[in-house]
């Protein structure tokens, strides 16, 4: 409590100045040469442009002010912006998610952060019947600008509650965007989408890679830099085998696709971006070059994003394929405690290899298959 | 039937507490206070020392422990047009929903349709002092509501026969009913839902204010919740009574306490079943009043909206009404029993007001005849339009799932279209 007390009054201090709106936290000089930034970096860089561009986003949610965000993602948005555009909440999913989508049917342009996704289960009504269903229910007349964000998917030793990915639970419903970044340009540019986004849009974070680090060019570090929503990125091109994969799975996908080439297996890597609306185009395209696909996802995978994936090749592509198409996805369990069992339950790298060989006809040794 | 459900409990003797004259000592409530907010803002304003109003109507203090026959004493007096203005709404609500019984027999409706009859002077004592600028959340049971804030009755019945001429244009249907015209924010179809978006539209209000310095030349827009009795048990409603009260925002949480939720009587379940004092519990004014006078209702509303428009927070408002139909259209309504459905029944608010207004010569019989006779016409022409009108087209399907642009559409080739629509064109070339 005490402990509490003097952190508060330290920021008290800090706060007696308020420091205005002035550009991003990012250095304004860059160079040329490929820069490094973490994607923690990239998403306070991006929240804090968008606050500054525009006085109608504000931020909500658990520790998201004076604790600088639980994983520190709203750190100095606090003192830049000042309480009331970054608002602290009780801990009271359900209320502040409503809240912040009442907020939005007047055009204010709520981002609600959750502590983690598993937390949006508490206010899942409100992500899908209050901000999902409002524009569809009112024949357009309400409109719903917000963007609910947080950390998604497997975080580390933190059992089967606050580990999971919502990915596939929230790309079922229409009306709302869901994104999923990968690296540091992805989430810069797709969290900038988000919020200009005229309609609810879920972000899907990912815990274990807010501290990675990625080189940017100059270009991602603009202000006015933006990705579109509902385009993949082909990471890596191959012509082999296609790879699908969306947030740490894609760093994973890239990391059996080096070992596939060592092997003579070209594999190209899709980063989806975004799960909803799905990219069918550019997964499409793909297969029809490569005419084989592995699909990698975290989430579990009865219904998953991997089974879209290939409904999609099957309607569109069906006759390009010249294997069947594997699915990696995350064991069929509720997420165990133990390290060991952990690991078996999300998809690892030599998993991803071992179904690409499988799909391009390779013999896989037994040793490799256990 | 369980055995408990023949069991009624008794009110506690809290009465004499309900008095406007006394108010709680309430010392833990100052002690937030003691640590003032470090930040100080227009939003956080530091919790105020004084003790909460917990007031009520004196409606009450008779014997009877759900209701009363007490005569009207009212301090405000209105005017002829002002009752005028109160008893169209009234009948205009009685007659539209009493309509749509006929229509949903008759299978010009359907789905879930829940009726208002019996809780007119609720709606209608809020709703008609607000201005077009202020908002009103509702529940399922939100057709009146809807009526009340100004949404054309053609509209409404249009919406429920489901054709494209309904104020949602057939894609919201009885329970979810829009108009952003008229700031009537839905229709929400779950117990709760609406209030935390209710408590986000009086944030906007505040944020428009105090962050986007926009002019309040009057005063802040104020919004208006509606929920039930069964809603007051939900965890949303504790949780934006807090948010609210903290954050000072211009709401009034409006209990239309019916005393039944579905089949589950109030009182078995609810551990207080007066509502009105979870306001002082969170440090805001909770009101009780007769929800079956609209000048009793009408009276403490204007009260709790000025309050919510001076930028002095929230208030919790209970009305004991009762509605005089099932809970929907398809519940056979069993189990309340019939003394109980006749008391209340002899307490028709429509029949109150007129009674008061014949009473105090402040119109005619012949004129309160008109008034009827021109809802009547209302109402008729209401069902022909919505009857005439046509089906939302085939093409309406997919519009309107995302703001920009209207939907996913349909391809060329006729199937159903998912690739890129553009929504949000980046400066990148992926």
């Amino acid at each position: 409590m005490l402990g509490v007390a003097r952190r508060k009054l330290g920021f008290g201090l800090l706060s007696t100045t308020r420091v205005l709106p002035a550009g991003s936290v990012l250095p304004k000089k860059y160079s040329t040469a490929a820069k490094e930034i973490t994607v923690r970096e990239a998403l306070n860089s991006a929240l804090d442009e968008e606050m500054s561009a525009d006085p109608k986003v504000f931020l909500m949610g658990e520790e998201v002010g004076e604790y600088q965000g639980a994983y520190k993602i709203s750190k100095g948005l606090l003192e830049k912006y000042g309480p009331d555009r970054v608002l602290d909440t009780p801990i009271t999913e359900a209320g502040f998610t409503g809240i912040g989508v009442g907020a939005a049917y007047y055009g204010l342009r709520p981002v609600v952060e959750f502590m983690t996704f598993n937390f949006s289960m508490q206010a899942i009504d409100h992500i899908i019947n209050s901000a999902a269903k409002s524009n569809y229910m009112s024949a357009g007349q309400i409109s719903v600008p917000i963007v609910f964000r947080g950390p998604n998917g497997a975080a580390a030793g933190v059992g089967a509650q606050h580990s999971q990915c919502y990915a596939a639970w929230y790309a079922h419903v229409p009306g709302l965007k869901v994104l999923s970044p990968y690296s540091s340009e992805d989430a810069r540019g797709l969290l900038k989408a988000a919020i200009r986004d005229p309609d609810p849009v879920v972000f899907l974070e990912n815990e274990l890679l807010y501290g990675e680090s990625f080189p940017v060019s100059a270009e991602v570090l603009d202000s006015s830099f933006c990705l579109p929503i509902g385009k993949a990125k082909i990471e890596r091109e191959g012509k082999h085998v296609t790879i699908t994969a969306f947030s740490k799975m894609v760093g994973y996908a890239l990391q059996a696709a080096e070992i596939l080439s060592k092997e003579g297996i070209s594999a190209e890597v899709i980063n989806l971006r975004s799960i909803r609306p799905l990219d069918r185009a550019t997964i499409n395209a793909s297969v029809r070059k490569t005419n084989r696909l592995v699909t990698v996802e975290e989430g579990f995978p009865q219904h998953g994003v991997g089974a879209e994936i290939c409904m999609s090749v099957m309607e569109e592509s069906f006759e390009y394929l010249d294997a069947p198409v594997e699915r990696i996805a995350g064991a069929d369990v509720p997420m165990p405690y133990a390290a060991n069992l952990e690991r078996m339950a999300v998809p690892q790298v030599d998993d991803i290899v071992r179904a690409a060989k499988r799909a391009c006809y390779r013999s896989v040794p037994m040793a490799a298959a256990a | 039937m369980s055995a408990f459900s023949a069991v009624r409990i008794p009110f506690p003797a809290v009465v004499a507490a309900r008095s406007a004259g006394e108010k709680p000592s309430s010392h833990f409530l100052c002690s937030p206070a003691a640590a003032p907010g470090i930040h100080s803002s227009p939003l956080r304003s530091p919790r105020l020392g004084h003790p909460p109003l917990a007031v009520s109507s004196d409606v009450l203090s008779s014997q009877k422990p759900l209701g009363s026959n007490s005569s009207p004493s009212y301090q405000a007096v209105i005017s002829r047009d002002e009752a005028l203005e109160l008893y169209e709404d009234m009948v205009l609500g009685r007659f539209f929903e009493d309509m749509c019984a006929q229509m949903y027999y008759r299978g010009k409706m359907f789905g879930f349709v829940h009726l208002y009859n019996g809780q007119e002077a609720v709606s209608t004592g809020f709703i008609k002092l607000l201005e077009t600028r202020d908002s009103v959340v509702s529940t399922y049971r939100d057709h009146v509501h809807a009526l009340s804030k100004g949404v054309p009755a053609r509209a409404v019945m249009a919406e429920l026969f489901g054709k494209a001429t309904g104020c949602c244009r057939g894609q919201g249907g009885s329970m979810h009913m829009f108009s952003e015209p008229h700031n009537l924010l839905g229709g929400f179809a779950f117990i709760g839902e609406g209030i935390p978006v209710a408590t986000g539209a009086a944030f906007s209000s505040k944020y428009r204010y105090e962050v986007l310095k926009q002019a309040k030349p009057d005063g802040l827009d104020v919004t208006v919740a509606f929920f039930g009795d069964g809603t007051c048990n939900n965890g949303q409603f504790f949780e934006c009574l807090n948010m609210a009260q903290l954050w000072k925002l211009p709401i009034v949480f409006v209990v239309e306490n019916n005393l039944w939720a579905i089949g589950m009587s109030h009182v078995r379940a609810t551990s207080d079943p007066e509502i009105w004092k979870k306001g002082p519990a969170f440090g805001m004014p909770g009101v009780h009043v007769d929800g079956m006078d609209v000048l009793k209702v009408r009276e403490v509303a204007m009260e709790a909206i000025a309050r919510a428009r001076n930028g002095e927070g929230p208030t919790v408002v209970e009305c004991e009404t009762y509605r005089f139909r099932g809970h929907s259209l398809a519940d056979p309504d069993e189990l309340r029993n019939a003394d109980e459905k006749s008391h209340y029944a002899a307490r028709d608010p429509i029949v109150g007001l007129k009674k008061y207004v014949l009473e105090k010569n402040l119109a005619s019989e012949s004129e309160l005849k008109a008034t009827e006779k021109k809802i009547d016409d209302i109402i008729e022409e209401a069902v022909e339009f919505a009857d005439s009108s046509p089906l939302p087209p085939r093409s309406q399907l997919l519009e309107n799932v995302f703001a920009d642009p209207k939907g996913f559409g349909i391809g060329p080739d006729g199937k159903y279209r998912c690739e890129d629509p553009k929504f949000t064109e980046g400066t990148a070339q992926v």
